[in-house]
């Protein structure tokens, strides 16, 4: 029991770096129509920034998140006004490959900045944990879902309450209408981007806190969280919560038991679980649990 | 028809391989250039441009599939590594510590196809059911998977790190893997490696060619511009949906089981996705759709490190004192000429030498 409840744990506080970073994707998706293959690079930014703000600048570390955050969120939005605005009206297929090139670019670039050693954030939770039961609690790990949820919260407030936030629902469901109602899509856009790019820095921070640390590998999680995306369904923002939490969840399950259990699949294997789950899912649901079916006309 | 190269008075000229005299002379002072080449070029140039050859028999492949066919696929890297371990593991020497059957190259070329055809139809179905870019997920997924199963089975790859031989250049007798006399005139194994390389582009390219203009490149195109439509019109899509991913898995098999003999080794962890982003990139380049696209995208994703390595003498930011280092210059270029490809030119390098073309032409006339 205190195995499943560790696991638990773990795997709640991985999905909540999934769901952070698929938000990002999602509210991407939803209100450009482009899947962001970016956004590997941004977490690596944002967590990056953070790291060079707290630790080498010597920022208190409360404000330096921000900060970096800030930075990737920019970034993202110089890529959209820069590259992918002019690519409007293209298959979104086309859109998605010339993210994979910005995000080839830039990963090369901070690579290089973060170099073979692995650099820390700064952050106050460290390696500290506590005992819930009889399972050992990161405080990272708490601080992750805690963060995640909050997130989640003014997200969920921001577009149902908030004009701006109308005004991106309007966007994702007819570009043309709402532009009519007078609404700056373009603005839209931007912000969504800004949005994107800000959650996958804040995951970058994340996932870069306490024992992990970041290094040049820590983009994967990004990649990770596509399955998430795809088992929610592309377009919805409650898709990629849930999503992320099975993903999250079916992973650390399996890091915990397979090596007893199912030893044939392999070590490691709780790595592609995410792949396999997102498979499964497509294969019988193909726009995902919570995904809209698009309507198919001649 | 004299003087008016573009008057066709048949379906069979309109629809030929060459449609026109002057396509006739390029194609034969291009291959009059490409078998003069090796043996003015130095032996690691050769090296790479046989490595491009086999590269454009699976950028054609991927551009059956994604480009004609339109059914967005990033797992090429995965049936490129079904492709090298099929050929590894048919010809490897039997008394290795991984799989072998010691087998002839007769066998193992169009057996690496075959099997990669084969679970590229396993993989097909599923494709069947989606659309766009869930379908590029799922790819994604496929490459994931592929590597996790490669890395595991040590029996076949030799696992991570260790790696094993690729297959074994042994046709009949006839050894490309060594020097030796061809027709009386005495070759290096580069030499071979490029012959071997050129003979296996120029028939996979006819071959794709023709898939291309007849019935079933048709039935691609049409799914693509339009599947609902395409299915109205009486193109069974489950059908040509599996054929496409099939007939592109073979391209990725054979030219997976030839490129990493050129190299000598071959290791699991390099199928991955940066591996099918390398392909699609040579596609984009080239030009979505065209045959000769994907050989001139492939041929310059191939070449582009040899080229900046040329620049570095003379580019202030490269060498030890610079920021950069090639290696990394090459891949914020790769990344960057994707992205400018895709905005300013979307049909890629078919796309220049398409208005090239076409200002020659009317030439001195503006059209």
């Amino acid at each position: 029991m205190t195995r499943f409840l560790q696991a638990t744990i773990e795997g709640l506080s991985l999905a909540s770096i999934y769901a952070l970073l698929a938000l990002g994707f999602v509210i991407i998706y939803k209100s450009s129509q482009v899947l962001s293959f970016a956004q590997p690079a941004f977490l690596m930014v944002g967590g990056y920034a953070t790291s060079y703000i707290a630790v080498t600048m010597g920022v208190n570390f409360w404000l330096a998140v921000p900060l970096g955050v800030a930075v990737a969120a920019l970034l993202a939005a110089t890529f959209e006004r820069v590259t992918v605005r002019p690519m409007i009206g293209k298959p979104v297929f086309s859109v998605a490959i010339l993210t994979i090139g910005l995000d080839i670019s830039t990963r090369v670039g901070i690579d290089d900045l973060i170099g073979v050693n692995i650099r820390t954030v700064g952050d106050p939770w460290g390696f500290k944990t506590f005992k819930f039961f009889d399972a050992v609690v990161q405080h990272r790990s708490l601080a992750t879902i805690i963060a995640t949820i909050v997130v989640v919260v003014l997200l969920a407030l921001f577009f149902r309450y908030s004009r701006t936030g109308l005004a991106m629902r309007a966007t994702a469901f007819d570009q043309e209408t709402s532009l009519a109602q007078g609404i700056s899509v373009g603005r839209v856009f931007a912000l969504a981007w800004l949005l994107g790019g800000a959650l996958a820095g804040l995951a970058g921070m994340f996932s870069a806190t306490g024992l992990a640390g970041l290094s040049q590998s820590n983009y994967l999680l990004a990649l990770k969280a596509l399955p998430a995306v795809v088992v929610g369904g592309l377009d919805s923002i409650n898709g990629a919560v849930a999503g992320a939490l099975i993903i999250g969840l079916a992973e650390a399950y399996t890091a915990s038991y397979q090596g007893e259990f199912l030893p044939f699949l392999g070590s490691n294997f709780s790595q592609v679980v995410p792949y396999v789950v997102m498979v499964l899912v497509l294969v019988i649901r193909p726009y995902g649990l919570f995904g809209t079916k698009e309507v198919v006309r001649v | 028809m004299r003087g008016r190269p573009l008057l066709f008075t048949s379906y069979e000229s309109d629809g030929a391989m060459l449609r026109t005299r002057v396509q006739w002379v390029w194609l034969v002072l291009g291959l009059a250039l490409l078998t003069w080449l090796p043996f003015v070029l130095e032996r690691s140039d050769l090296i790479l441009v046989a490595t491009a050859f086999v590269a454009a028999v699976g950028a054609i492949g991927l551009n059956l599939v994604t480009g004609y066919a339109g059914q967005v696929s990033l797992g090429h890297a995965f049936f490129l590594a079904v492709g090298a371990y099929t050929g590894a593991a048919l010809s490897g020497d039997p008394d290795a510590s991984v799989i072998g059957f010691g087998l002839d190259m007769v066998l193992w070329l169009p057996a690496a196809g075959i099997v990669a055809a084969l679970v590229g139809a396993l993989v097909a179905p599923i494709a069947v059911r989606l659309r766009g870019l869930y379908l590029a997920l799922v790819t994604i997924g496929l490459v994931f998977l592929g590597e996790h199963i490669f890395r595991n089975w040590r029996e076949l790859t030799g696992g991570i790190g260790v790696g094993r031989e690729p297959a074994q250049l042994d046709l009949l007798g006839f050894r490309f893997d060594t020097e030796g006399e061809v027709f009386g005139i005495s070759m290096i194994r580069e030499q071979k490696i490029y012959f071997l390389g050129l003979v296996l582009l120029i028939v996979m390219g006819f071959m794709a060619k023709n898939i291309a203009r007849s019935r079933i490149g048709r039935a691609f195109s049409a799914i693509r511009d339009r599947d609902i439509a395409a299915a109205v019109m009486g193109v069974d899509l489950t059908r040509y949906k599996v054929v496409a991913f099939a007939v592109s898995s073979f391209y990725a098999g054979v030219a997976g089981s030839v490129l990493f003999t050129i190299t000598g080794f071959v290791e699991p962890t390099s199928f991955n996705l940066v591996l099918s982003v390398l392909y699609i990139a040579m596609v984009v380049i080239g030009g979505i759709a065209t045959i000769s696209g994907a050989i001139m995208g492939a041929a310059f994703v191939t070449l582009l490190p040899r080229f900046i390595e040329l620049g570095s003498d003379w580019i202030w930011f490269l060498g030890p004192g610079g920021g950069l280092t090639t290696g990394q210059l090459e891949r914020i270029l790769f990344g960057a000429l994707v992205v400018l490809f895709l905005i300013v030119e979307p049909l890629g390098l078919y796309g220049i030498w398409f208005r090239i073309r076409n200002y020659w032409r009317a030439w001195p006339f503006s059209y």
